[in-house]
């Protein structure tokens, strides 16, 4: 059998009296894409923060290649999450840093390349998401939303990372620019051969990017299942989300 | 009983919660100084916190320094000249300004400008995610954003405080010689007879401990700071605040230090 790229289990974390998640158990199998849905506040971005190690965990394993970061010595666990690339949902680009030194922002900072370098590897991936090379000169700032998000996409793609992270990569995007982003990813993640995980509150976007689905409410993943599986499966929590209704068991649970 | 307890209770809280946030403040000092010796390093972004706290803030600091040592030996005249001890007015405004007003003063004036501004911009990196991103490509916050910072505050605030004295004990010399009719030879050599490298290697200590300290703060407010635009203009607030507190009452811990005998 496969070995997961990413195996989550028993995963919990508190802030102080409130339990965010409660025993999470998810897999990621090799280049597969998996997008996690849930209401606000249900855990997603604790979820993929616990992985990245900005938020640490109450209990749980994570493993990625068979191997628990959590128990990991400090190096070992860096080298294990230096194979994650991230989208932030807002870009979280650099503003005090030009666009190319964006992109090749992770390959300076490991050394692994030299600038004049970069700033030719930067304008390869910028174009890899579809922006001309001389935006690479220009600021964060002086780009649109979805401008950005392409850069963000390019920075995160940059290293070629064998896990990607996309938390929300269509919000505050129009339909159009939506989509295109939606392509961008479904190409980056096919070429690198990676394993992605995503956060989207929408469901168009999260047929487009994902295989796999899972349903996060009061902590625990209450389904998974296909992602083609969103609209029509019988689970009344996912039907009542994906379609957003406002009778159903969600809130009810919100009204306790 | 209730009634009785409850201020215990509020000023134990208080307490509690000033020690932890000493606690916190602390490991994340010793983290951020830990940080400057260990590679991978950043000449770049050390370079860029010189400019940040040392160059842009030349201004303001050599105008707060002319016009302290002006006021000073004016001050001086109006009240030595009530005992006939005019002539120690430049050994008051030379004194003054190296042991004590150079390196508190242009300590208040970064704080002001310099740590304002590093609050600001590491808040706003923490409110934006680019904090957590810098994590996420590899990058070690405290050793990309703190650390160069602190290494720049502790070297370029002495080298401020040499240009503050110098600009200092020319204010007082411009007054002395332009106003108050002192002969320019009289007021300088009276200025370097009373001087000893002890007053000035002491005002430079102090400094460097205040550069430490505006650095320090600006990046510890700014780091921690939380819940968007209203997040970080309270960060940018306390670092302002906070490092003007310490620098005034490490003074006094430092001048005990350096000057008792």
């Amino acid at each position: 059998m496969t070995q997961p790229k990413l195996r989550i289990r028993g995963l919990k974390k508190a802030f102080g009296d409130k339990r965010v998640l409660d025993g999470i158990d998810l897999d990621l199998m090799p280049g597969t894409g998996t997008v996690v849905i849930g209401g606000s506040g249900t855990g997603k971005s604790v979820l993929i923060k616990c992985i990245l190690g900005l938020v640490t965990p109450d209990t749980g394993i994570i493993e990625i290649d068979g191997e628990d970061v959590l128990k990991a010595p400090r190096h070992r666990a860096r080298q294990l999450r230096a194979q994650i690339g991230m989208l932030f949902q807002n870009g979280a680009l650099f503003d005090s840093l030009p666009v190319w030194e964006n992109v090749a922002f992770g390959l300076l900072a490991g050394k692994k390349i030299r600038r004049a370098a970069a700033r030719d590897k930067a304008a390869e991936v910028l174009a890899q998401v579809g922006l001309d090379a001389s935006v690479g000169a220009l600021s964060p700032a002086e780009l649109s939303g979805g401008m950005q998000k392409r850069v963000a996409l390019a920075r995160a793609i940059a290293a070629e990372p064998a896990i990607m992270f996309f938390d929300e990569p269509t919000t505050g995007l129009d339909p159009i620019m939506g989509a295109v982003i939606d392509e961008l990813i479904v190409d980056c993640v096919k070429r690198l051969g990676s394993t992605s995980l995503s956060i989207t509150h929408d469901m168009a976007s999260a047929q487009r990017i994902a295989d796999r689905a899972a349903m996060l409410y009061e902590g625990r993943v209450s389904w998974s299942g296909p992602a083609a599986d969103l609209l029509t499966t019988a689970d009344p929590v996912v039907d009542q989300f994906t379609h957003g209704r406002a009778q159903g068991p969600i809130k009810m649970a919100l009204r306790r | 009983m209730k009634f009785l307890l409850s201020p215990v209770a509020g000023i134990g809280a208080t307490v509690l919660g000033m020690l932890a946030w000493l606690g916190e403040l602390t490991l994340f000092a010793l983290s951020g100084l830990s940080h400057i010796w260990r590679p991978p390093f950043y000449p770049r972004l050390v370079g860029r916190a010189f400019m940040e706290i040392g160059f842009y803030s030349l201004p303001v600091v050599a105008l707060t320094a002319l016009f302290t040592g002006m006021v000073l030996a004016l001050q001086s005249y109006t009240g030595f000249s009530r005992f006939g001890a005019e002539s120690a007015i430049a050994s008051v405004v030379v004194l003054s300004v190296t042991r004590e007003l150079g390196p508190v003063l242009a300590g208040l004036m970064v704080a002001g400008r310099a740590g304002a501004a590093m609050a600001a911009e590491l808040g706003t990196m923490r409110v934006t995610d680019q904090i957590d991103a810098l994590s996420t490509l590899s990058t070690e916050p405290m050793k990309y954003l703190v650390a160069p910072r602190l290494l720049a505050g502790i070297i370029v605030l002495p080298l401020l405080v040499v240009l503050a004295d110098i600009i200092g004990v020319l204010g007082g010399f411009l007054v002395a010689t332009q106003k108050l009719g002192f002969t320019p030879d009289t007021y300088l050599i009276s200025t370097f007879t009373n001087l000893r490298s002890n007053d000035v290697i002491s005002g430079l200590i102090k400094a460097a401990v205040f550069g430490f300290i505006i650095a320090l703060m600006g990046c510890f407010q700014g780091y921690r700071s939380r819940g968007g635009a209203q997040g970080v203009g309270a960060a940018t607030t306390a670092a302002v605040v906070s490092a003007s507190i310490m620098i005034l009452a490490l003074d006094y811990v430092l001048t005990q230090v350096l000057f008792s005998k």
